[in-house]
């Protein structure tokens, strides 16, 4: 028989077999689905377990160490998952900024001509990617700020940090009643400042001569702070920490669980951050800092206008996963007492003895965040290719 | 042509050390001055730290617990099970060095060199012997790798390679009418943390790999399930599946099966690494240009055994780096079941801190701890940097 006259039989035909192929594998997914299901529904009948989220509005009734909003083992599941959430926020939030700092300094600082300097930032990089975060975190906490001096015998630095086993204090800026007054006033001085910068761009760009249109502006803008702190009187004052018994009293005091949390986090992902800097600044070719000198710009010039902006855009897509990382490694906030999102959720199944939305609930939160953090740094990423056409 | 061979190369420069300290330290002037200032910093902290390791810190609590930090609760009179395991392994890594030359090389030799460093340390004469029973096992390997370094041969090793973790965990096991059993409750120190990178990493491998595939599917059905897949384990932390490996796993498995927390770990990081594999292989599948397909079809090859014979083995020769970085990340993350309230590397030291007679000894422990896993991670980076090196991945 020649191939040629008879039709293909039907299971042959690539269309069919690609359909016979998903049923099988939907098949497949949903008998171990449905095995899964069963024995789940099963193992919830016998234990008297249950999948509803109702048990979030009944009374929490433990304590949580550090509330950025108002919270009492009186108040709801619902709202200590709240408090959860929040604190990670905080730590995160505050993490990726630290982070991105400090991993941008050690990143250049890979490529300073100083050989020491070079040496110790490998170093630094080397040694913290080389150990697991965990041990890093727990050393932080136990071996670094449980072992700080008493509350009484605090470090002080600068007569306003104040640093012991109970925490670090730092001074903050507080308002004082000419604070509105002074931030209006130097919001008109934003304004003209503005537009001298712009005046002075100008005029650069008409007679070509220097009109240094950022110098100008700066100066305006600062003489209109001053001027406005003359006029009003100090708008901020200094809340400076002071030792009161066996606490602290005013500033901003770091519990020991967030400070040691942050501090590892914040060095841990400056380790990753920096070779991602040293990765993106290697990727710049060679040819673009050479032509930028033969024009005669400056190095710190070169860095800002020619290395960076190139450099920039092979770094956002790791560095988006950098972040995302940090949040995700927050979670270790319990290995050291820090009630984050998961130590909380945590807790709530301890106490309900509900695992399945226990575990439901703080997937989600995470998935969530990870997706909206990601979302954000894709239309940033967007914002700095380039346009193509 | 190649024109190249015609064009001078630059000259050479050769600095005095003078010279050398000039352009790399002193100039300009605040360079000099940025010199002295790290030199002063580093001298401070260089002795502070020499001064406590040397003469303040309490290195017994680790000289005490060594046993403890190594094997966990391993009944002590079953620990030759342990040494022959690791014997296997010397005898296997010598074979693999001594037939294939460069890094595998290279690392049985360091291997080799460690193990003479070990014997340096005071330990009892059975460690002794144990350890240069390795130490031949190793060197014997080298040997008769180099003697019979044939095709058929390294076929042999790598299915040696296959058949030892099987082995390996059955004699760690054991079964009642052979060997006396050792619940995997009582494994715990060095050993749990790479029973559970081992495992994990060589479960999550084929894994990844298939949801890699799934993920370039034909079929929207598979396409879906795999992104979904990839997508969620992604967004969420390791500690997160962690733990609903270890309270809910029981809930999804048949009534009366009962497994053990540490295979449920063992679970957890399998489905995580999972992803993580996948999209490093995704990014290998991509790297295949379309023509390989086309050419392996117009063959006559089906889909199948395209895949099968003509991406995969190009596209997973390229992942290899990024996979063992995966790796590394991995046998860090075990330490995370620490929280768990496994007995692993960290958890034996929090175990050990929790014990009266070494109350406070945080800094000991911990650095102890963090020297541990940074060996084997280094060691890790580096045969995985001289690896990319030796496929010349990264010059094609």
């Amino acid at each position: 028989m020649s191939p040629l006259r008879s039709p293909t039989p039907f299971w042959r035909r690539a269309s069919i077999r690609v359909w016979i192929a998903q049923v099988f594998f939907v098949l497949l997914i949903a008998l171990a689905a449905g095995f899964f299901y069963s024995n789940l529904m099963h193992a919830l009948r016998t234990r008297g377990l249950s999948v509803s989220f109702r048990f979030l509005t009944l009374e929490a009734g433990f304590r949580i160490g550090e509330t950025p909003i108002p919270y009492d083992p009186g108040d709801s599941y619902g709202r200590a998952f709240l408090v959860g959430v929040l604190n990670t926020l905080r730590v995160t939030g505050i993490g990726i900024i630290l982070a991105t700092l400090l991993g941008v300094i050690a990143g250049v600082a890979r490529f300073s001509p100083n050989w020491l300097i070079r040496q110790i930032v490998a170093g630094y990089v080397e040694l913290i990617r080389n150990t697991p975060l965990l041990v890093q975190l727990v050393f932080w906490y136990y071996a670094v700020i449980f072992k700080m001096p008493t509350i009484q015998e605090s470090i002080t630095i600068a007569r306003s940090i104040l640093i012991s086993h109970r925490g670090i204090a730092l001074p903050w800026p507080r308002p004082t009643g000419a604070f509105l007054p002074w931030f209006s006033f130097l919001l008109v001085g934003t304004v003209v400042a503005a537009g001298v910068g712009r005046f002075r761009q100008q005029y650069q760009g008409r007679t070509g001569r220097p009109g240094y249109p950022w110098l100008s502006a700066i100066s305006v803008w600062v003489l209109f702070a001053a001027g406005g702190w003359l006029l009003f009187g100090s708008p901020v004052w200094m809340d400076r920490p002071v030792i009161q018994g066996t606490i602290y009293r005013g500033g901003v005091v770091l519990t020991p669980e967030f400070a040691s949390l942050l501090v590892g986090l914040v060095v841990y992902t400056a380790a990753f951050i920096a070779e991602v800097v040293r990765g993106g600044i290697l990727s710049v070719r060679k040819g673009q800092v050479e032509a930028a000198r033969a024009l005669g710009l400056r190095e710190g010039q070169i860095l800002r206008l020619i290395i960076f902006p190139q450099a920039l855009r092979v770094i956002i897509p790791p560095l988006t996963s950098q972040y995302l990382n940090l949040a995700k490694n927050s979670s270790l906030a319990i290995a050291v007492g820090f009630p984050d999102l998961f130590s909380v959720g945590k807790t709530i199944f301890n106490q309900t003895g509900q695992p399945v939305p226990a575990v439901i609930l703080v997937m989600a939160t995470y998935l969530a965040m990870s997706l909206f953090t990601s979302l954000l740094m894709n239309i940033y990423n967007r914002h700095v290719q380039f346009l193509e056409k | 042509m190649n024109i190249s061979s015609n064009v001078p190369r630059p000259p050479s420069i050769s600095l005095t050390p003078w010279e050398w300290m000039r352009k790399n330290l002193l100039s300009p002037w605040y360079n000099g001055l940025l010199t002295l200032l790290t030199l002063g910093f580093l001298y401070g902290v260089g002795k502070g730290i020499l001064t406590w390791v040397l003469k303040e810190a309490r290195w017994e609590v680790v000289t005490d617990n060594f046993r403890l930090f190594l094997v966990g609760q391993y009944p002590s009179d079953q620990l030759w099970r342990v040494w022959l395991g690791l014997l296997g392994l010397s005898l296997l890594l010598g074979l693999t060095g001594g037939v294939w030359k460069g890094t595998a090389y290279s690392f049985a030799r360091a291997t080799l060199v460690a193990l003479g460093i070990f014997l340096l340390v005071p330990a009892s004469w059975g460690t002794r012997t144990w350890l240069i029973a390795n130490g031949v096992a190793l060197a014997g390997g080298i040997l008769a790798g180099r003697r019979f370094r044939s095709r058929r041969f390294q076929q042999g090793v790598l299915a040696g390679w296959l058949l030892y973790f099987p082995l390996l965990v059955f004699l760690l096991r054991g079964r009642p009418p052979l060997l006396s059993p050792v619940e995997p409750g009582l494994w715990g120190g060095l050993l749990l943390t790479f029973l559970l990178a081992l495992v994990s990493i060589v479960l999550s491998f084929p894994i990844g790999v298939l949801l890699a595939l799934g993920r370039r599917s034909a079929l929207p059905a598979v396409r879906l399930f795999s992104v979904l897949y990839i997508e969620v384990i992604r967004g969420v932390p390791l500690v997160t599946v962690l733990f609903m490996a270890d309270i809910m796993l029981p809930l999804f498995l048949p009534e009366g099966l009962r497994v053990d927390r540490a295979l449920r770990a063992m679970m957890g990081f399998t489905l995580f690494s999972a992803a993580y594999v996948a999209e490093n292989v995704r990014g290998g599948l991509q790297a295949i240009p379309a023509g390989q397909i086309e050419a392996a079809h117009a063959l006559g090859l089906n889909s199948f055994q395209t895949t099968l014979f003509i991406i995969l083995p190009q596209a997973l020769r390229l992942v290899i780096p990024a996979n063992v970085g995966q790796f590394i990340s991995l046998f860090k993350d075990t330490s995370l079941v620490a929280i768990m309230g496994l007995l692993e590397l960290l958890g034996i030291g929090k175990a050990v801190l929790a014990n009266p007679a070494y109350m406070g000894l945080y800094r000991e422990v911990y650095l102890f701890v963090a020297l541990v896993y940074g060996i084997f991670s280094y060691a890790m980076s580096y045969a995985s940097l001289r690896l990319e090196k030796a496929l010349g991945v990264g010059e094609r």
